[in-house]
C-alpha cells in the first residue's frame, strides 16, 4: 500500500513492470524442462524405425487422427456452444438443473466412459444383443470401434470444456448488445449468430483447443477401442520396440503439430479487440410451447447419454462386484485424490493468474509472447510420454544438483526430487497449464484496461489493482480454472503412475489397474468414487457463478 | 457489486489457502527425506524391501502382506507399466530405492536385463525351484508364475477336431471366423516371436497374413472382448491367456466357451511368465534375494498363481484345482529369452501383415 504515496523513479518503475514477465518465464522454463529433453531425443539416429513407419502405418495414423480430431470438433463445438446459449439465455422447463447437470460428463474421465460404451455397445453387448433377439441376427449397429463411434464416446465428456467456457462468456456477456441488435431488427438467432458468437469466440477456440488437445493427447480411450492415431505409433516405438528416443521423436512432431495450430487459431483470431460491459441482472428469453419442450427434450438427452448412461452402467457394475473391494484403505485413495488436486489446482491458477496479469501489467492486452505460447503446450503431449520428460528432467537435477550435495556431506546417494510429493505437483502443473490459462486468458482478454488505468489513476498499486480491480471480475474465471484443473488432476493417471510417492495410489491408479486387467466390473468402484469426487466441484463452481 | 466483492475474497482466500497447503505439503516432500536419512543411521530399523512392479497391487499385495506377518521385514511397491518403470530405473541410476523390479512377459525382463537394470543372482533355492527355461541364462531375472496363451473355441459351433495348432487357424477354413487381440498387446508379440524363433521369420509371416485374412472384425483391445465376441457369435475362436478364460467362466459358468491345446504333436502351447529380479544398485539385495526365494518357494508359489488363476514355476507345486480343471498340456520349451531378443522383429512382422 506505501507505493501509493511514494514517488517513483522512471528506472524504477522500468524494472517492476519488467519484473512481470518472470511468472511466464518460470512457466515456460517449468515446462520447457521436459520438452527440452524429449527435443534432445533427435540426437540419435532412429531412421530404421521411421522407415518402417512410414512403410507400414504412419498414413493410416494419420488419416485416423485427423477424422478423429474433426469429428470431436465438429461435435463439441455444435454440442457445447448449442447447449450453453441454451442454458444461459433461454428459459425453459428444467433448466436450473440442466444447466449444472450438463456439465457432469466432465467428471467421468475418456478412458472410463470408453470402456463403458464400448462394454455397451459393441456386438457382444447387451445393447447389439437386445436388437439382434428383436429383428434377427443379421442385425448389425454401426461399428463403435470406427472414427465416428471412436469421436462420438469422446466428445460425449470432452464437450463440457466448450459447454463451461462459453457458457461463462455468454453469461457475463452484456445484455445491452444482443438487445441493441434485436432493436435493429435482428431476430435472436441473428443476434446469436452476429453478436453473441463472435463475442465469446475467445472462450469457443479455449474450450475446443482444450479438447483436441486431450484427443490428440488421448492414449487410454483410443486404446480401449483400439482405434489406432498418431500417439498409437509413439506407443509402439516405446513399448513394441522398447525405443524411446525414437517415441520422443514422433512426440515432438505431435507437439510442432499443437504449435502451429495454436498459432494459427491466435492469428485468425486477429488483432480485434472485443470488450464487454459488465454484467448485468438479465431477462432470459422465455421458450414457449414446443420450443421450449424441444429445447428440454435436447438438454435431457445429451444428459441422459453422456451422463445418466454410463454411471448408470457403473453402478451395476458396481452391485455386481457387491463392494467386495471397499476396505478402510478406500479412504487414502479418496484422501490422495483430492489432495493432490486441490495442491495442484491451486498452485497451476496462482501461475497462470500471474503469468496472465504479468501480460496486463506489461500492456499486452491480447495475451500473447513466445514464453506464454511455450508454457501452453504441456498438454498435447501423450501423457505417459510428458511424465517421462518430467521425470527425466526430474532425475537429472537430482544428479547435478542433490547428488553432488549429498556425497559432500558423505550420504549414501538417494534421490530427493523423483518420487517426490512436489515433483508430482509440479508434473501436474507442467501438463495442466494451459487449462488453468484459458479460462483466466479469456476473461482478462473480455475486461477493458481502462478499469486499471481508473484504478491506477486514482492512485491504486499494481497488487490493489490485482486484488481489488482484477480478481473481483475475473472470479468466474478463475473458478472455472480451478474446478478444471482440480477435476483434470483428479481423473490423471500416466504422471500419477510414474511419479507418485510410495503408498500415494490414488482412485486413478485403481482404475488403471483393474482395467488393464480386463476387470470392467471391479474398475466400477474407483470410477464412480472419482466421478463423486468431481461432481462435487462442479456443483460448487456453478453455484457461485449463479449467485 | 457487494456480491462480486465477496467472491473476489473468496477466489483470493481459496488462492491463498491452496498455496499454502501446497507449501506445505511440497514441505512434506522434503521431509520424508529426514527420517529415511536417520534411518540409514539406526541399523536397529526394521529392514524394508521395496518393488517396483507392473503386476498389480491385488495380485502382489496378498503375499508382501504375508511375508511381512512371516519375517517382519515391510515390502514397499509401486506399480505402473513396464516402460515407463524401467524408464525410471535407468534415470534414477545408482540413488534408486528399488531393490526388484517386477514385471509381467518374458519380453519386459529381457529388456530390463538388456538395459543393464539388474544384478545377477546366485541363488541355490531358486535354481532348484524356477525351471531352467523360465528364467534368464545370466541369473538376471527368475520366472514366478506361468500363464499359457492358447485357443478358445465356442462349444455350440466349433468341435476340438476342427482346430489342432496355431498355423491352423491361418487356413482358408477358418475365414471370417477367428477374432483376436490387439499386436499392440505384448502377449501376442511374444507369441510370434517364439514362432519366428522355431518357424523362421517367412513361415510366421505367412501363419500372420492367414490370421488377418480370416479376421471377423477388428482386433479387440483385450483378452476378455474378444471371447465375448466368440461367445456372442461373432466369430468361432480367439487366442487368449489363459487366466483371462478363468476369470470369465467365474463370471459366467455357463458361457459357450472351451479351451483348447493346441500343437500337442509338435512344438507344444505357448507359455510366458510373470517374472522378477534384483536390481543392480539394490539398497538391500540380500533382503531382495530372500523375498525372491520365498516368492518362489512352495510356500508362496500356490497363492502367486492362484490369485491370477495362473501355473506356479516351482515345479513342486500344483495348480488350482480350478486350473488343473481345464487339463494337462505339453508346454513348448523354448527358452523365454526368444520372447525379448525377437520381439521387435514381431512387431515389425505383424506391421508388416496389416495385423493391428
Amino acid at each position: 500500500m506505501t507505493d501509493i504515496a511514494m514517488p517513483q523513479s522512471p528506472r524504477l518503475l522500468f524494472l517492476r513492470r519488467h519484473l512481470w514477465r518472470l511468472p511466464a518465464w518460470f512457466a515456460a522454463a517449468l515446462v520447457l524442462m521436459p520438452l527440452a529433453v524429449i527435443t534432445l531425443s533427435w540426437g540419435s539416429d532412429q531412421t530404421d524405425i521411421w522407415a518402417h513407419l512410414i512403410e507400414t502405418q504412419l498414413g493410416l495414423l494419420l488419416g485416423n487422427t485427423f477424422k478423429l480430431c474433426l469429428g470431436v470438433g465438429l461435435i463439441t463445438i455444435s454440442l457445447g456452444v448449442s447447449l450453453a446459449w441454451l442454458t444461459s439465455v433461454c428459459e425453459f422447463p428444467g433448466r436450473r438443473w440442466l444447466d449444472w447437470g450438463l456439465m457432469l460428463p466432465l467428471a467421468i474421465p475418456t478412458y472410463v466412459v470408453a470402456f463403458v460404451a464400448l462394454g455397451l455397445f459393441d456386438f457382444s453387448g447387451p445393447v447389439q444383443s437386445a436388437l439382434r433377439d428383436l429383428f434377427g441376427q443379421d442385425f448389425r449397429l454401426p461399428n463403435i470401434r470406427s472414427a465416428p463411434g471412436v469421436a462420438l464416446v469422446m466428445s460425449s465428456v470432452l464437450y463440457p470444456y466448450v459447454y463451461m467456457l462459453s457458457r461463462s462468456a455468454f453469461l457475463s456477456q452484456g445484455r445491452g448488445l444482443v438487445d441493441a441488435a434485436r432493436t435493429l431488427g435482428r431476430t435472436p438467432w441473428q443476434a446469436l449468430w452476429q453478436v453473441a458468437l463472435p463475442m465469446a469466440r475467445p472462450a469457443i477456440a479455449a474450450g475446443v483447443a482444450l479438447a483436441l488437445m486431450e484427443t490428440l493427447a488421448d492414449f487410454g480411450a483410443v486404446a480401449v477401442f483400439n482405434y489406432d492415431t498418431f500417439t498409437t505409433a509413439i506407443y509402439k516405438s516405446w513399448f513394441g520396440f522398447f525405443n524411446l528416443p525414437a517415441a520422443a521423436q514422433l512426440a515432438s512432431v505431435l507437439l510442432l503439430f499443437v504449435a502451429l495450430a495454436l498459432f494459427a487459431e491466435q492469428r485468425a483470431r486477429g488483432g480485434g479487440r472485443l470488450y464487454q460491459a459488465p454484467k448485468r441482472e438479465r431477462e432470459r428469453f422465455k421458450l414457449r410451447g414446443a420450443k421450449a419442450w424441444v429445447a428440454s427434450a435436447y438438454c435431457g438427452l445429451v444428459f441422459v447419454l453422456a451422463f445418466v448412461i454410463p454411471v448408470g452402467q457403473l453402478l451395476l457394475w458396481l452391485l455386481e462386484t457387491q463392494l467386495s473391494d471397499l476396505d478402510g484403505r478406500y479412504w487414502d485413495l479418496i484422501i490422495h485424490t483430492f489432495a493432490l488436486g486441490c495442491m495442484a489446482a491451486a498452485l497451476t491458477v496462482s501461475l497462470a493468474l500471474a503469468v496472465s496479469f504479468g501480460q496486463r501489467q506489461l500492456g499486452r492486452v491480447q495475451l500473447k509472447g513466445t514464453a506464454m505460447r511455450i508454457a501452453g503446450l504441456g498438454y498435447a503431449l501423450p501423457g505417459t510420454v510428458l511424465a517421462v520428460g518430467i521425470m527425466l528432467s526430474f532425475a537429472k537435477l537430482d544428479a547435478w544438483l542433490i547428488a553432488p550435495l549429498r556425497s559432500l556431506m558423505e550420504l549414501p546417494p538417494k534421490q530427493i526430487l523423483v518420487g517426490s510429493l512436489l515433483a508430482l505437483v509440479l508434473a501436474y502443473c507442467v501438463r495442466f497449464f494451459t487449462v488453468a490459462l484459458g479460462p483466466i486468458q479469456s476473461s482478462f482478454e473480455r475486461l477493458k484496461p481502462s478499469y486499471q488505468e481508473a484504478a491506477q489513476s486514482l492512485g491504486a498499486g499494481q497488487w490493489r489493482v490485482l486484488l481489488r480491480v482484477y480478481l473481483p471480475m475475473l472470479s468466474p474465471g478463475l473458478f472455472s480454472a480451478l474446478l478444471l484443473v482440480l477435476v483434470d488432476v483428479m481423473k490423471e493417471m500416466p504422471a500419477t503412475l510414474l511419479l507418485r510417492p510410495f503408498a500415494w495410489d490414488t482412485l486413478a491408479v485403481r482404475v488403471y489397474e483393474m482395467t488393464s486387467e480386463g476387470e470392467w466390473e471391479r474398475a466400477a468402484l474407483p470410477a464412480l468414487t472419482l466421478v463423486l469426487l468431481s461432481i462435487f466441484p462442479v456443483v460448487l463452481m456453478i453455484r457461485r457463478s449463479r449467485a | 457489486m457487494a456480491l462480486v466483492n465477496v467472491h473476489g475474497k473468496l477466489v483470493s482466500a481459496a488462492l491463498i489457502g491452496g498455496v499454502c497447503i501446497g507449501l506445505s505439503a511440497c514441505g512434506d516432500g522434503g521431509g520424508a527425506e529426514q527420517p529415511a536419512a536417520q534411518q540409514a543411521k539406526a541399523p536397529e530399523q526394521k529392514p524394508v524391501v521395496t518393488v517396483y512392479s507392473s503386476r498389480k497391487e491385488h495380485l502382489i499385495k496378498p503375499l508382501f502382506d504375508r511375508y511381512q506377518q512371516n519375517t517382519g521385514v515391510e515390502v514397499r511397491y509401486i506399480t505402473d507399466k513396464a516402460g515407463p518403470l524401467m524408464e525410471r530405473l535407468l534415470a534414477e541410476g545408482e540413488s534408486t530405492p528399488a531393490d526388484i523390479f517386477m514385471t509381467v512377459d518374458a519380453g519386459n525382463l529381457w529388456q530390463a536385463s538388456q538395459k543393464g537394470l539388474f544384478a545377477p543372482t546366485q541363488s541355490e533355492a531358486l535354481e532348484r525351484d524356477v525351471p531352467a527355461h523360465l528364467q534368464a541364462a545370466n541369473n538376471d531375472w527368475f520366472g514366478l508364475s506361468v500363464r499359457a496363451r492358447t485357443i478358445v473355441y465356442a462349444t455350440d459351433r466349433v468341435q476340438p477336431s476342427d482346430l489342432s495348432s496355431y498355423e491352423q487357424l491361418a487356413d482358408d477354413s477358418w475365414k471370417g471366423r477367428l477374432c483376436l487381440r490387439t499386436s499392440k498387446k505384448v502377449y501376442n508379440q511374444s507369441l510370434v516371436a517364439t514362432m519366428i524363433k522355431t518357424l523362421g521369420e517367412e513361415a510366421a509371416e505367412g501363419i500372420v497374413k492367414g490370421w488377418v485374412a480370416n479376421l471377423a472384425t477388428e482386433p479387440f483391445s483385450n483378452d476378455t472382448k474378444a471371447m465375448e465376441a466368440v461367445a456372442a457369435g461373432q466369430c468361432d475362436a480367439t487366442i487368449v491367456n489363459t487366466y483371462y478364460f478363468g476369470r470369465l467362466k467365474k463370471k459366467q459358468p455357463d458361457i459357450g466357451l472351451a479351451l483348447f491345446w493346441p500343437n500337442q504333436d509338435g512344438r507344444g502351447v505357448h507359455v510366458n511368465i510373470s517374472g522378477a529380479g534384483i536390481t543392480k544398485y539394490a539398497k538391500a539385495p540380500a533382503e531382495a534375494q530372500k523375498l525372491l526365494e520365498w516368492l518362489a518357494s512352495s510356500e508362496a508359489q500356490g497363492q502367486f498363481a492362484e490369485l491370477n488363476q495362473e501355473y506356479p514355476v516351482n515345479p513342486a507345486v500344483a495348480p488350482s484345482a480350478e486350473v488343473q480343471a481345464w487339463g494337462e498340456f505339453k508346454a513348448d520349451l523354448v527358452n523365454v529369452e526368444a520372447a525379448g531378443s525377437l520381439q521387435a522383429a514381431a512387431v515389425k512382422l505383424m506391421d508388416r501383415a496389416a495385423y493391428r
